[in-house]
């Protein structure tokens, strides 16, 4: 019996990103919270959709009469993952124009749009 | 890299291609589709670029480029086959022509011809996967640093 | 003074997110599954397809996997946008 652990140990997950995302100046190590707070969500979406007992949603080779999974998490997870890919790649292309212009990567440095 | 890298390199790109289109080709049966499967393929395109070097890449962009825009455009004529009914719609599905065979019902062993448009779907962004993965790599080995010209 | 304040708001902030994960349904026992049921009934007859997660992705939803491949594109796009270099 594990109870809700897996729910829980997702909600570590985001809140480690989270203290990356607050705390760290170096903007890579800010790409790379905003990359654990994404997986923990998805990580969330598919433990929302796991049923006691149940196998994967694929009726290859599946075991006869056997409880499956909710599909429709796993499906938008999958969206979701490549969607993040798209955001990660565009992150890491601001941070390198960034270093390209101020020569650090320090956040706090680059005030230019800060009220 | 050194000569033992490009060596390996070498032999290992045709079988990361072979095991990604694999991906691809069982998506409607197995774990996977074309997300994954793409992502496979794109891999490939990582090996190379870390054993060979950007420069050495520069002329694959533009045909990775061209691969994603046929991806996307075949996706949405693939979608545009069922708008008599609704877009999206499976029209080739137990129609008994390519990858039209009817699905046996409940677990079964997996017929490679079933499916409809999911399969070609699945060709489709697997390609388009593999060509914006490949691409945005290379861009990053090609401009991605600070004072390359 | 700011970061004080900015801790505060996290440990708020992981306070609810730790008590809700504690306090949900029990795992592995969703309730709302009407949706899903019906996925995974169906998707073999209407789909003709074994991979119900394949069959959601490309058939039911497609419109998300439009969305989704409009994403990469544009991130394809402003990633080239952004890395170039103007010759002078």
């Amino acid at each position: 019996m594990i109870g809700n652990t897996p729910f829980v140990v997702c909600m570590v997950l985001v809140l480690l990103g989270l203290w990356a995302l607050l705390f760290r100046r170096n903007l890579i190590k800010v790409v790379i919270g905003i990359k654990i707070v994404e997986n923990g969500v998805n990580l969330y979406l598919v433990a929302t959709g796991y049923v006691r007992g149940g196998i994967v949603p694929i009726y290859t080779y599946a075991p006869p009469d056997a409880a499956m999974v909710l599909p429709t998490p796993q499906a938008l997870t999958l969206t979701s993952i490549v969607i993040g890919l798209a955001t990660t790649a565009l992150m890491l292309a601001f941070v390198v124009v960034i270093h390209r212009h101020k020569k650090t990567l320090d956040g706090r440095k680059v005030t230019e749009l800060s009220g | 890299m050194s000569v033992v890298v490009r060596t390996i390199a070498r032999i290992l790109v045709p079988v990361i291609l072979a095991f990604g289109g694999y991906v691809i080709l069982h998506g409607h049966l197995t774990p996977g589709g074309g997300f994954q499967g793409g992502a496979v393929a794109a891999s490939a395109v990582a090996l190379l670029l870390v054993a060979f070097g950007a420069p050495s890449l520069k002329k694959l962009k533009s045909p990775l480029s061209v691969l994603e825009d046929l991806g996307g455009i075949a996706f949405v004529v693939l979608a545009f086959l069922g708008i008599g009914t609704t877009f999206f719609f499976n029209l080739l599905a137990g129609s008994g022509g390519l990858f039209g065979a009817a699905s046996p019902i409940g677990p079964n062993a997996g017929f490679l011809s079933t499916g409809g448009t999911v399969p070609l779907m699945n060709w489709a962004v697997g390609f388009k996967v593999l060509g914006g993965l490949g691409a945005v790599m290379v861009l990053f080995g090609l401009f991605g640093g600070d004072d390359d010209r | 003074m700011r970061r004080w304040t900015v801790l505060a708001a996290f440990v708020i902030v992981a306070g609810s997110l730790l008590l809700g994960g504690a306090r949900m349904r029990p795992f592995g026992a969703p309730r709302h599954d009407l949706m899903d049921r019906y996925f995974n009934a169906w998707s073999q007859t209407e789909a003709a397809t074994s991979n119900v997660v394949t069959a959601i992705v490309f058939d039911y939803r497609g419109y998300d996997t439009l969305g989704e491949a409009t994403v990469l594109f544009t991130a394809v796009i402003g990633v080239a946008l952004v890395l170039r270099r103007l010759k002078r």
